[in-house]
């Protein structure tokens, strides 16, 4: 397992509440977030790192995304 | 009301954050070290595998590979340790306002007021271990008591991520069997003297005299009577890191022996510097100068004086520093570490009491000029300005110890015995 830091393009609400919408993956395929399903703060100890978690479903599978101050980080198979 | 103490403490703490963002070198004999090349190289942190290879903090990190050959050293990242140990007491805050720390990994918590809220201590402590593991990743040992000395020597027994109870029913048969060094305030040289005397163990100590205590150890020995029978009642301090500070001061392990007295004021000023900036940074002055000298053989001293005028001035505080050098100290042997602390402190507006004889607005003036010096510096970093005296030997003093040495713990009896 290993860490992959991701472009994601976020919603930033008037009460200063980010949400990530979509995943911009690196070879140009984007993946659209269905929902959120729960955000606390986290570690992860796949990806090593800490940060806010943010338990996403895209096309029916859970994804943790991490956010750590500005850099958006996923747990990836090596 | 009994109190509910907690001492919470980070375990292997620069060890395990390291092994956190690096998940190859978990399963792997780690140490936290300094930089070789500038002979800082001893270990600052090591992991649960190093540690049972007998590494110790503050074993050189040769020593080190010869105890285990497959170490792996990792260079330490103190901004990420500090940013854990903030995210750690904003857990705590959570249960309590009384958070005192104790240097960069510890902290005491008084959670008397909220039991009602959360339950017994224990309760607090295992929520407290569980939420460190889970969102930072990094584990916590904490100890529960009626009493600060207690509630550390409880988060000391068991490791890693446990809770230890202490409480006045079971204390004497939970901790008077422990070492007396075991105990906050038994360094080396009061366990020697406590040795002669016969009394190896906590329990000893509690059941010791104290008239031959105190005669022997003076007020000291008073003091630990009491608290090895847990009458420790000092109260945890409810302030921020920033708020406690008693003193500020840098040291460095200079990279080359330092043999000559110009060697000294070299490195002096340019700790001086960084005592200085720090202490306006706080708006703090100083009325006293502490130095720190350890010589090649790492014999250890500290010799202080006080200052004319309450002084956050680089060239005063060097002066000074160099003054007690030359007066109080004999250079028969190279010295490796030295260091410059800024003591007695005072709020930098406080009025202070002038002579007729010095000029004030000189100091002024020099003050102005030091702030423009930080205000270059913010802008253009540490080495865009630099004075005189500094540039003769870069290697000595191309260092920038305002930000490369960045851990000042906090003192437990606030520079008083209780």
């Amino acid at each position: 397992m290993g860490k992959k830091f991701i472009s994601v393009t976020a919603d930033f609400s008037e009460d200063g509440q980010v949400k990530p919408v979509r995943l911009n993956w690196e070879n140009g395929r984007r993946f659209e977030i269905d929902r959120i399903t729960d955000i606390r703060k986290a570690a992860s100890l796949k990806a090593g790192g800490i940060g806010l978690r943010y338990t996403c479903m895209i096309a029916g599978k859970q994804v943790y995304l991490y956010k750590d101050q500005d850099q958006w980080f996923m747990e990836v198979n090596d | 009301m009994e109190r509910v103490i907690l001492h919470s403490d980070l375990n292997n703490f620069y060890a395990s954050v390291e092994c956190l963002y690096h998940p190859e070198l978990r399963d792997k004999p780690v140490v936290v070290g300094g930089d070789e090349e500038a002979r800082h190289g001893i270990v600052l942190a090591k992991n649960q595998i190093a540690k049972a290879y007998g590494i110790k903090t503050g074993d050189v990190l040769w020593e080190a590979r010869r105890k285990c050959p497959g170490l792996v050293s990792v260079p330490a990242n103190f901004e990420l340790y500090l940013k854990f140990s903030k995210k750690v007491r904003e857990i705590y805050a959570d249960y309590t306002d009384l958070i005192e720390p104790f240097g960069i990994d510890e902290n005491w918590l008084d959670v008397t007021g909220s039991l009602g809220l959360y339950g017994s201590g224990e309760n607090i402590a295992d929520a407290i271990r569980k939420r460190v593991y889970e969102e930072l990743g990094v584990t916590v040992s904490v100890g529960v008591s009626f009493n600060k000395i207690f509630a550390k020597l409880g988060s000391d027994m068991k490791k890693p991520n446990a809770t230890t109870i202490i409480t006045k029913e079971n204390y004497p048969s939970a901790i008077w069997q422990l070492p007396a060094s075991d105990l906050l305030y038994v360094g080396r040289s009061t366990e020697k003297k406590l040795s002669a005397m016969c009394v190896h163990t906590i329990g000893d100590l509690a059941r010791c005299d104290v008239n031959l205590l105190h005669k022997r150890l003076g007020v000291w020995g008073i003091m630990l009577h009491r608290f090895a029978n847990g009458e420790d009642h000092s109260p945890v301090a409810k302030r921020e890191a920033e708020s406690c500070i008693k003193s500020v001061g840098n040291s460095t392990t200079a990279p080359r022996d330092l043999t000559t007295p110009e060697d000294v004021k070299a490195v002096f000023y340019m700790l001086a510097e960084s005592v200085a900036a720090r202490l306006r940074g706080y708006g703090l002055k100083c009325t006293g100068v502490q130095i720190y000298i350890r010589d090649k053989d790492l014999i250890s001293c500290e010799r202080q004086a006080k200052l004319a005028f309450p002084s956050c001035l680089t060239s005063e505080i060097a002066e000074k520093a160099m003054e007690i050098f030359t007066s109080k100290y004999h250079m028969s042997k190279a010295l490796r570490s030295i260091g410059v602390r800024g003591i007695y402190l005072v709020p930098e507006n406080e009025a202070c009491q002038l002579d007729m004889f010095s000029d004030q607005q000189w100091r002024e003036k020099l003050e102005k000029a030091e702030r423009a010096v930080d205000e270059i510096r913010d802008r253009f970093g540490y080495f865009a300005i630099q004075k005189g005296i500094l540039l003769k030997d870069r290697k000595l003093t191309g260092i920038n110890p305002k930000d490369d040495h960045i851990i000042f713990p906090a003192g437990y009896l606030n520079g008083k015995v209780v």
